[in-house]
């Protein structure tokens, strides 16, 4: 018998980040594997300890574009739970309407992503396209299309105005028939059942063992959603119900995605038309010592967040667990005993995030910079023009 | 959560669970709000308890954090029962002369990386661990140096492979 390493990554087409992944396979059957991490660690938590709490909540919402409000959420609720203190509610409808718009917008990525993996570059095309509506949502709400910067502790930094409230609803409205078309066309694609189901199952127990989390564990039929169990923000008033599938296989990890992205919708519309009037931040004077813990259901899972503070504005320990640390190492569970085409969609069902996206920059020889962004978009943008001039379609 | 313990899953029910089987190794139980409770604990029973808390009691493993409060180390396993809305932190006290405890990855996989991450950034020993390997930091970071501590110069030149500038 002889085995052979594949090795994916650290630098791989497939990611957007640096992980590697060395997969002993047999034949075409993977038999084993080793994840090694680390290649963009960046020290947040040490970063954390050097910044106010204040500022801790813009260094923790870079941890990920895409989870860009769970970490702040984790963390101001943390903060919170240091000492007796109550969030206006209103401020409250406010986070639960950022989280869910983030939600939509993530799983909408992660689908656009899974088609793409799978060689459905139409699902990638239409998932985005949609993602792009909600983010102009988003850009309403808060100002930004990422990175919204609305969490402080005790509350919100930017109010929702009455005037918005009608044009994000008509937008939100909007969606709905473009999603329900994607929900059918995955949910009933003969090719997509056979690339994705009974593929990399996690078994109850392993989901358990391993202690998965988000929607990866309620594909495996756990019903543990913390905005049900331990509801925060404003979860608890309004109504929207948990995905839970049994089988644990990539189809259903993708089930719970797509129809979840109904019930944020779901939670989005009740939250808009129900926000109560009245402040929007607690205005928090000082924090004394102690110590918090923050966990809320971020799109891929359980975010949580441990903040020790000895009563200067600084925080003493600041412990950052992301959601795909925990689902991560499930992969080793999932991927064993499956073939080695299958081995990327079995890694994105968990729907990793290593740590951010990085930025492009083209380098010459010596180190200098020859390119920036906005140089190539400008290229790219003259070829086009060059081209439509040699075909004559002026 | 496991199966036939529906009567146990009360706050009170719980706490009152707690004294009772593992009252000897209880430095002490502080129930700092409705949803948090912080249980100090002899370092030596830690697997009892981290299994007691997982398999009896089926709670969530969330994550361990170690923290350096300059005397001493500490390490808090927290753990969480979503049908209570309680999370419960297991928290053992360290002496910074013996700096070793017992791992729970043998018993508990989910603690895995996060063991060797706090053995990696805060140099405590986790006897009995199955793969003690690096997890993030790179090969070459010198021996014996742990960026988490207190105590950590981050402008030694001796600490640190590459500053980049």
């Amino acid at each position: 018998m002889v085995r052979t390493i594949v090795p994916i990554g650290p630098y791989h087409p497939l990611q957007e980040e640096p992980e590697f992944f060395s997969l002993t396979v047999d034949g075409e059957r993977v038999v084993d594997i080793d994840v090694h991490l680390g290649y963009n660690h960046r020290g947040i938590e040490k970063l954390s300890e050097m910044k106010t709490f204040d500022m801790s909540t813009f260094v923790v919402e870079r941890i990920c574009g895409i989870c860009s409000t769970s970490h702040p959420f984790a963390f101001t609720q943390a903060v919170e739970d240091i000492f007796p203190m109550e969030v206006p509610e209103r401020a409250k409808y406010i986070r639960t309407i950022i989280a869910e718009g983030e939600r939509v917008h993530s799983h909408l990525l992660w689908l656009g992503l899974a088609g793409h993996f799978l060689g459905y570059n139409t699902v990638f095309m239409w998932a985005w396209k949609l993602r792009e509506e909600i983010l102009d949502v988003m850009e309403i709400l808060s100002g930004n299309r990422n990175n919204y910067a609305m969490f402080r502790p005790g509350g919100v930094r930017r109010d929702i105005k009455a005037d918005d409230i009608p044009i994000v609803l008509k937008k939100i409205d909007s969606i709905l028939p473009t999603l329900d078309m994607l929900r059918k066309a995955v949910m009933d694609d003969p090719v997509l059942h056979a690339r994705t189901k009974g593929i990399g199952v996690l078994s109850r127990e392993d989901a358990i063992r391993y202690g998965a989390l988000g929607p990866t564990a309620r594909a495996s039929g756990i019903a543990r959603d913390l905005r049900k169990d331990c509801a925060y923000a404003a979860y608890d008033q309004v109504e929207w119900d948990m995905i839970v599938c049994q089988n644990g296989d990539v189809f259903d990890k993708l089930v719970v995605r797509v129809l979840e992205t109904f019930e944020s919708v779901k939670i989005l519309k009740q939250c808009l038309t129900r926000l109560p009037p009245g402040e929007i931040d607690a205005k928090i004077k000082s924090i004394p010592s102690g110590e918090g813990i923050g966990h809320i259901e971020a799109p891929r899972g359980e975010c949580f967040h441990y903040v020790r503070s000895d009563g200067t504005n600084r925080a003493v320990r600041h412990k950052i667990r992301a959601p795909t640390f925990m689902n991560l190492p499930t992969y080793k569970a999932t991927v064993v005993g499956q073939t080695i085409s299958d081995a990327t969609i079995i890694l994105a069902g968990i729907d990793p995030c290593y740590c951010c996206t990085e930025r492009l920059a083209v380098r010459n020889l010596k180190g200098t910079q020859l390119y920036s962004g906005e140089d190539l978009v400008r290229l790219s943008q003259e070829k086009t023009q060059r081209l439509r001039k040699e075909m004559g379609v002026e | 959560m496991a199966d036939g313990n529906e009567a146990l899953m009360t706050r009170e029910a719980v706490l009152k669970d707690l004294r009772e089987k593992l009252g000897g190794d209880i430095l002490s139980l502080v129930e700092k709000s409705p949803k948090r409770i912080y249980v100090d604990i002899k370092p030596d029973a830690i697997r009892k308890w981290v299994l007691y808390l997982h398999k009896d009691l089926g709670a969530r493993f969330n994550i361990a954090s170690g923290v350096d409060m300059r005397e001493h180390m500490e390490i808090l396993y927290h753990f969480t029962l979503e049908e209570i809305n309680v999370v419960i932190s297991l928290r053992v006290r360290l002496e910074k002369s013996h700096l070793s405890i017992d791992s729970v990855t043998p018993q508990l996989e989910a603690a895995n990386w996060i063991e060797r991450e706090i053995h990696e950034l805060l140099g405590i020993e986790f006897k009995g661990h199955p793969d003690m390997r690096r997890l993030l930091l790179p090969d070459n970071w010198p021996k014996d140096v742990y960026p988490l501590r207190q105590d950590y110069k981050e402008w030694d030149p001796e600490a640190i492979r590459d500053r980049g500038v």
